[in-house]
């Protein structure tokens, strides 16, 4: 659970497990031919980032996808706040596709890799 | 690279119980947790949710930054250092930056975010809090329309209509329906649950979803035209047969449910802030509650999630005039979001330095906003380690409000609670301490007369 994994838990496997996913209705996973807990890709204007698909828990929704507010979600999200000061967190149009063989990165170490300008690979 | 310290298991003193403790997690404040303690660790919680469960144990070894850190430039690796060298490497920084970004203030005391605001004046900084991307759209609505509100004691005694738009208490606030919407009995609903009628919307059937009366499955982004639909509705007048992906049956059944209620409560989260439309989807939700005080009591009341996020907004309020998103560059206190919030000043690299301190930026931002923060001097005071952690400079622990320190927040409905000191922790200074010293140092560096407590 979410909630549970930001407490005291952002740079332990919890959170990767709670928040490094993407939600996926049961007809999309079959039409991209992935299977519940296989990783994935998801692409949108802003970014990319491979997570862990599995099933719409609070569904079903197809051709919609969720994934919890966390780094993972924070690569692709619009950072448009329209003059509110508010990035554009939801309804953000995304392509997803296969990614066997990748690694869905720690929280933590994800934001360095993507942010950090760094000058040795720790 | 992240180094924590093994749990040691201390020998089993008398186990003691405090009760009447508050929650320090979410808006919701629940205070009536009993904590368990041997000797001074905590061994568990009592009527706590899940969450707040683990807030409380969060406070154990094993899960802090143990000492104040330092990043080793261009590589991940941090070097300790001590509580005075980061207080004076910080006020440096921030003495000497132009104009500082100050971001957070959700999950501390009232007390620590007085401290913060004045630093960010005498520095010419901007300060915002995490309602700058949660509840923000809210209170630029309310500024806007107004908000009939109420207390939650009010929604316990008399509401017999609980709609839930766009959040999921169930997973975010697992205590708001047993203690104040849905089960708990009050003075005018005798009969609890019997007495209410639960409706949510949202465009994902929802675990909140799965226990209401009534669902409608709005579709994503369509939040306005709903209301605005309901709204209609409410007058009386004609409406499309679908208005974002819902029947007009549907509609029109709803606003007679509403109008037919004593007193009904609108309670909104993220699913209408974050989407498409803003804060004008919170302004035409507040316009249709106030049009339904023609026929019955309505209030509404945003679900906020860190457990004082609204006391930031209040304090910052009390003391310079606005509610999140102020810019004191110009040497008096600006609003503007859009121009002066976090993201936005990040986004168009216009700060350069930053201090976070009771919030995660680094996990609840866009990356691109935490590009330009990964680039600039950055502070970090926090308990843990979180993705805002691991790309600042200087990194700051500190205790944690309500579990190590005693301290004031205010509950989603706006009213303050004095949050409890369960344990000691002796090896950590607390979120005001840091920010005083910070402060009076950035005073000498600036030659500012040193201030006294206001």
């Amino acid at each position: 659970m979410q909630g549970v994994a930001i407490e005291g838990h952002k740079h332990e496997d919890e959170y990767i497990k709670a928040c490094g996913i993407c939600e996926v209705d049961v007809s999309d996973l079959k039409k991209l031919k992935v299977f519940p807990g296989q990783t994935v890709r998801v692409k949108s204007a802003y970014g990319e980032v491979v997570v862990r698909a599995v099933k719409a828990t609070q569904g079903p929704h197809p051709g919609l996808v969720f994934i919890p507010m966390g780094p993972w979600a924070n690569q692709v999200t619009s950072p448009n706040t329209y003059s509110t000061g508010m990035p554009h967190f939801k309804g953000v149009k995304v392509t997803i596709e296969p990614a066997p063989n990748e690694k869905v990165l720690n929280g933590i170490e994800l934001l360095q890799k993507t942010t950090l300008d760094l000058k040795v690979n720790a | 690279m992240i180094e924590t310290k093994a749990e040691t298991v201390a020998k089993q003193e008398n186990l003691k119980i405090v009760t009447d403790v508050v929650c320090p997690f979410c808006g919701t404040l629940c205070d009536d947790i009993k904590v368990v303690l041997d000797g001074n660790r905590i061994v568990d919680t009592m009527n706590a949710c899940i969450i707040g469960n683990e807030k409380f144990k969060s406070a154990q070894a094993g899960h802090r930054v143990p000492r104040p850190m330092e990043r080793v430039e261009g590589t991940t690796e941090f070097a300790p250092v001590s509580y005075d060298y980061a207080i004076e490497k910080a006020a440096q920084i921030l003495a000497n930056a132009r104009r500082p970004l100050f971001y957070g203030w959700s999950s501390t005391s009232c007390e620590a975010q007085e401290v913060g605001n004045e630093l960010a004046e005498i520095t010419g900084g901007v300060t915002d809090n995490t309602a700058s991307v949660c509840h923000g759209p809210s209170v630029m609505a309310i500024q806007t329309v107004g908000a009939p509100c109420c207390t939650l004691g009010e929604v316990k005694n008399r509401a017999d209509l609980i709609i839930y738009w766009g959040c999921n208490p169930i997973h975010a606030h697992p205590r708001h329906m047993s203690r104040y919407t849905i089960y708990p009995r009050g003075f005018f609903t005798e009969r609890g649950f019997d007495d209410r009628t639960l409706v949510v919307v949202d465009p994902r059937p929802t675990d909140t979803a799965k226990q209401a009366d009534i669902y409608v499955q709005v579709e994503q982004g369509k939040d306005y035209e709903l209301l605005d639909a309901l709204r209609t509705a409410t007058r009386g007048e004609d409406i499309p047969d679908v208005v974002a992906g819902v029947k007009k049956e549907q509609i029109k059944e709803l606003a007679e449910l509403a109008k037919s209620k004593k007193f009904g409560l609108l309670f909104f989260g993220m699913g209408v802030t974050q989407t498409t439309g803003k804060h004008r989807n919170i302004d035409i939700a507040i316009s249709w509650v106030a049009d339904m005080n023609k026929y019955t009591k309505f209030s509404l009341i945003p679900m906020r999630g860190h457990y004082n996020v609204t006391g930031s907004g209040m304090v910052m309020t009390w003391q310079s005039g606005f509610p999140f998103a102020m810019d004191f560059s110009r040497g008096y206190p600006r609003y503007n979001p859009g121009e002066t919030a976090a993201n936005d000043i990040l986004l168009r690299h216009e700060c350069d330095a930053a201090l976070v301190i009771a919030s995660d930026p680094g996990a609840h931002f866009p990356v691109s906003a935490m590009k330009w923060y990964a680039q600039i001097p950055t502070i970090a005071i926090d308990p843990h380690y979180t993705p805002t952690t691991g790309i600042s400079g200087l990194v700051i622990p500190s205790t944690i409000i309500g579990v190590e320190e005693e301290g004031t927040a205010y509950r989603m409905d706006n009213v303050p609670i004095r949050c409890r000191k369960v344990i000691d922790s002796p090896e950590f200074l607390s979120d005001e301490e840091i920010l005083r010293r910070i402060l009076n140092r950035v005073r000498e560096l600036k030659g500012l007369p040193a201030g006294g407590h206001h």
